[in-house]
């Protein structure tokens, strides 16, 4: 429990930082309003069915880019690392797609997809491809090949090698790359719904409250509970991956 | 008696090294056969050619039925982690119907004395309980050969004497053919029924022994037993332990040989 306390001091000392940095008159008034201020918007938020539906509308993208994205980029990590001749074909065209942050396909997605949540769903999808892609990939790598013959040994052909062998060897690589990628997909997702003109999601929240009355509380509510989500997103897939994968 | 694994002038190359080199002998249904030969002698090769996980480069293998088994030295990175201990037991398992798996990883656990475990996992075991693990596996597939490598060599001493006489009553009581590659030559006299003694790279066969001891054995009379004594020092006088040449092998294994091809015909 040692280090949990020590947590909850960490996060004090947080929080007086912000509240006194909120106080002083370094910074332009309002500008950054102090916790105290900003926790009381947050219970008023929480009971408002608009704000509870921005929030729903995110989480709900968000878990639907990595469901798309894990259907995606472990059955092509698991061809890439068992395959070489597909890897090496596909080397050049994934270095130079991996490096484009998503943003900049904002755009691009807009024409191709227009101003709905596919837009925005594609966008963290195509961020949340490659942890799982390469960490799948590696894993692969990373198989020991005394498994695979005594695999083999038992009567087991490729396939059967496949999926009875590097599939669960490869699975606690596999959720590592899913929480990162989760993690990942928040950000995009969030920035998107700030920037590409959405009509609901946590990110169009904090832009209105910015744009119209200059909430900068409201601003802050929206940016907390995105990290809240990004905590709870990160330590559920821990939990799931201590459950499912002890070894 | 039949022969359950002919070898025929096997031989493997990896490129311009030459790690055996033309190997023929038998192995005969119900026979413990060890090998025993020097570090890096090829014996790995062999057994990875004898097993199918190579191709060799010259030579035939033919085994009398229709699989064999194989427990590997490395117990710990042989086991699936992810299956329970009976998951690892059904493994090879797969084309038969769910209830007769069941049965059959069952009655190899019980075989091992690990009926107890079934429901862990294999890395909550100790050493020896994960490689009785690796046994049952290995037997639940009921295999026409069972080949060991280096199957005790990762265990302490006392662990080491229990699993060498589980592997005798095993082997006993369900009439197993088993063939032991190992470089300990106290092992290879007390576990096998015959001795193959290879020599250094390329491997070749130095010596085919009978063991002249009784089918029972016991870890403290067998090993202070003459006839134990004394093929142990002949094992280690043909593979030369110590360094000194103290007899012209080639001469005295070609003797060997031909006296000893007899006693296998006969």
């Amino acid at each position: 429990m040692r280090a949990f306390t020590r947590g909850l001091i960490g996060i004090a000392g947080f929080l007086a930082l912000w509240e006194l940095l909120g106080r002083s008159p370094l910074l332009p008034a309002d500008a950054l309003p102090p916790p105290s201020l900003v926790f009381g918007e947050l219970v008023v938020q929480l009971t408002s069915p608009e704000f509870i539906s921005h929030v729903v509308a995110t989480v709900l993208a968000v878990l639907i880019a990595i469901a798309i994205a894990i259907a995606i980029a472990v059955p092509s990590g698991l061809v890439l690392g068992s395959v070489p001749a597909v890897r090496h074909a596909t080397r050049a065209v994934i270095e130079f797609l991996r490096p484009i942050p998503s943003v900049a396909l904002i755009p691009l997605a807009l024409v191709m997809l227009g101003f709905g949540p596919e837009t925005k769903i594609t966008l963290a999808v195509y961020a949340a491809l490659w942890p799982i892609l390469f960490n799948t990939i590696y894993a692969l790598d990373e198989l020991d090949p005394l498994l695979v013959e005594t695999s083999r040994v038992f009567g087991t052909g490729r396939v059967g090698v496949l999926f009875r062998v590097a599939l669960p060897s490869a699975l606690p690589f596999v959720l590592t790359g899913i929480r990162l990628a989760a993690t990942t997909a928040l950000i995009v997702m969030v920035s998107v719904e700030l920037m590409a003109g959405s009509q609901i999601g946590l990110g169009f929240f904090i832009m209105e409250a910015r744009s119209g009355p200059g909430r900068m509380d409201q601003v802050l509510v929206g940016t907390v509970v995105a990290g809240a989500i990004g905590v709870l997103l990160n330590s559920g897939l821990e939990r799931v991956r201590k459950r499912w994968v002890a070894w | 008696m039949s022969n359950m694994l002919e070898v025929a002038d096997l031989g493997h190359s990896y490129g311009d090294y030459e790690a055996i080199g033309g190997l023929t002998f038998t192995v005969r249904a119900g026979e413990l056969v060890c090998v025993v030969g020097p570090s890096g002698c090829g014996k790995s090769t062999l057994l990875r050619t004898i097993s199918g996980l190579i191709a060799p480069s010259r030579g035939d293998v033919t085994l009398n039925g229709s699989h064999l088994a194989v427990v590997f030295q490395d117990y710990q990175r042989s086991l699936f982690p992810w299956l329970t201990v009976q998951g690892n037991v059904e493994f090879p398992l797969r084309s038969l119907p769910r209830a007769e798996r069941r049965s059959r990883a069952a009655e190899a656990l019980a075989w091992v004395g690990l009926s107890a475990a079934a429901k862990k996992r294999p890395w909550q075991l100790s050493g020896g309980m994960q490689q009785r693990v690796a046994i049952a596996r290995a037997l639940a597939y009921r295999p026409a050969l069972l080949l060991m490598d280096e199957p005790f060599a990762s265990v302490d001493a006392q662990t080491r004497f229990e699993l060498e006489d589980l592997l005798l009553r095993v082997r006993r009581e369900h009439d197993t053919t088993v063939l032991v590659v190992t470089h300990d030559i106290d092992e290879s006299v007390y576990l096998g029924d015959r001795i193959l003694v290879l020599s250094g790279s390329p491997a070749k066969l130095v010596a085919d022994l009978e063991v002249p001891l009784p089918a029972e054995r016991d870890q403290v009379t067998t090993r202070t037993d003459e006839a134990f004594v004394a093929l142990r020092s002949k094992v280690a006088r043909l593979l030369n332990v110590g360094g000194k040449p103290t007899l012209d092998v080639d001469k005295w294994a070609a003797a060997e040989r031909e006296s000893l091809s007899e006693t296998v015909s006969s």
